[in-house]
């Protein structure tokens, strides 16, 4: 058979699955118990004294190793958000919806979760918004403990104090 | 061309599952014993860093950029990563080094490799048209080039078992090692077929864990005042992916990396080499013409634990730490990648006493 007669080889189908026991690490293992428990623990460097929610076992910063635990507020400030408005594939939530990093009260570094209870084009960064939970029996060791964050009535945060509040909501 | 030399080693233990803790808890312990023994903060003290890690290993895309987490990154570092041995990271920031963009620099690796199943991970290494969709493992790889070996009368089962049995015993006196002991030949002997003709303790451990090294010019080293060893030669080679067209009853690429690095320009006191298969440290020394005079894996060797991406650079470590401590005064450090010893690099150290 001359070249010109053999079938162009386009692909070739090697799929790989490998298996793996994954492990979370320490600090997260404590992170995610403590929010079984429906508490959001942060933990604090001990160098550059910055709160981290959630944890990973190490301030990025400084390098060292997070050991004291805080325990935080679960209400918290928007440091920013977006509305998405395409579905996404496998996720249930009708679109639109806001997802939004948000910054609990006494950390000074944001996770991401969605709101909700809130008029979309009224969300704002610095606005104030709190955990709205799902009932204690169903706690597990995820995040979706909460179901969303919705908003308070309580002033604005200014741009600069974001990420700077106590764990009362007061400036640091 | 600026003299480079290494001034601190530490490594973790070296342990069978490192449990729940992630790369950068495996890390930082690490790190800090190793600022400690140069006398420096954090990563922010040395020019450049380095490291080498596999997500593969763990299952986790991006893991390595997890590591920075342990360094003291702010204000922002000169960082870089290879996803190999960290010897290999070792290689890089000599060059960084010798091109002058930097006087110091901290390398480390980190494998945690105990999540998944190793040897079937490692498959996908291999080259992806023809060999990777076999999913033939490292042990049965390792088992032909073993039976290629015996077959054609290179070494008897006898000549491993002595490799496994001196193994164990130089483990005893490696605080680090996952597996020592008093065993001898016999008892390796008697030990069952695992994948034949290799027998359990032909094949180095699954293992988790870390090590880290500092690196400097020799003007930086005299100014932080710490002893130190010299790094008088580094080279790799590579060999082709395709296993039929290379010997591999021998190592081709490692004795012409040893001959780049200088190896033969003095005598080999002491040898550190990757050899994750008992008869592959028989081709190893063979290749290298290593012979009574130099003492070959006094740490044990990876089969007292083998960390996947940091145990080359320990072996760095290893014949730094018999140089400073008098033991050697000249030394190599081998490292490897690849199946069957395919990607070979060799350090050469020497004291710095003589210089």
């Amino acid at each position: 058979m001359s070249e010109e007669e053999q079938e162009m080889i386009t692909k070739v189908e090697a799929p790989v699955y490998l298996k793996y026991n994954f492990t979370a690490g320490s600090a997260p293992t404590r992170f995610l118990a403590q929010i079984k428990n429906g508490v959001l623990a942060g933990q604090r460097c001990p160098k550059c004294l910055a709160v981290y929610i959630p944890t990973r076992g190490s301030c990025g910063r400084c390098g060292v190793p997070t050991v004291e635990e805080v325990e935080l507020s679960d209400k918290a400030t928007v440091q920013s958000f977006t509305i998405v408005s395409i579905p996404i594939p496998n996720n249930p939530i009708e679109p639109p919806f806001i997802i939004a990093n948000v910054v609990p009260d006494g950390a000074n570094v944001s996770f991401i979760h969605l709101m909700s209870e809130c008029v979309n084009e009224d969300v704002h960064i610095g606005q104030r918004v709190q955990a709205v939970w799902k009932p204690e029996d169903e706690w597990g060791y995820s995040m979706d403990n909460i179901r969303y964050f919705k908003p308070l009535d309580e002033p604005d945060v200014p741009i600069e104090l974001i990420g700077k509040l106590t764990v009362t909501g007061e400036e640091g | 061309m600026k003299e480079i030399a290494i001034l601190g080693y530490q490594q973790s233990d070296s342990r069978s599952d490192a449990g729940a803790v992630n790369e950068v808890e495996m890390i930082m312990p690490v790190l800090e014993r190793t600022f400690a023994q140069v006398g420096i903060n954090n990563a922010q003290d040395v020019d450049f860093v380095c490291s080498g890690s596999c997500d593969y290993l763990q299952g986790a895309a991006f893991a390595f950029v997890a590591g920075v987490d342990a360094l003291g990154a702010v204000p922002p570092i000169k960082e870089s990563h290879v996803e190999m041995d960290a010897a290999w990271a070792l290689h890089e920031s000599m060059l960084k080094i010798r091109m002058g963009h930097a006087d110091s620099a901290l390398i480390y690796g980190f494998g945690k490799s105990s999540p998944g199943e190793l040897p079937i991970v490692l498959s996908q290494q291999l080259d992806p048209y023809y060999l990777a969709p076999l999913w033939v493992d490292t042990i049965s790889l390792a088992a032909m080039q073993a039976r290629m070996m015996l077959d054609q009368g290179l070494i008897t089962e006898r000549d491993m078992a002595e490799v496994v049995s001196r193994s164990r015993r130089n483990a005893m006196n490696n605080p680090h090692a996952q597996l020592s002991g008093d065993v001898s030949v016999d008892d390796v002997l008697a030990q069952d077929t695992y994948v034949s003709p290799l027998r359990k303790g032909d094949c180095c451990p699954v293992s988790d864990g870390a090590s880290a090294v500092v690196i400097a010019t020799v003007e930086k080293a005299k100014e932080w005042g710490v002893p130190y060893a010299l790094i008088s030669g580094i080279s790799h080679a590579i060999e082709t992916h395709n296993m039929g067209m290379r010997d591999i009853t021998d190592s081709v690429s490692t004795r012409i990396a040893a001959e780049r690095a200088g190896m033969n320009a003095g005598k080999v006191d002491v040898a550190q080499l990757y050899a994750p298969f008992s008869h592959q440290e028989i081709i190893l020394t063979r290749a290298l013409g290593l012979g009574d005079e130099t003492s070959i894996n006094p740490s044990g060797g990876v089969l007292a634990g083998n960390l996947m991406m940091a145990s080359g650079l320990s072996n760095i470590g290893e014949v730094f730490n018999r140089i400073v401590s008098g033991e050697a005064e000249r030394g190599i450090a081998h490292a490897t990648s690849g199946p069957c010893l395919q990607h070979n690099l060799v350090t050469v150290l020497e004291t710095a006493e003589k210089a």
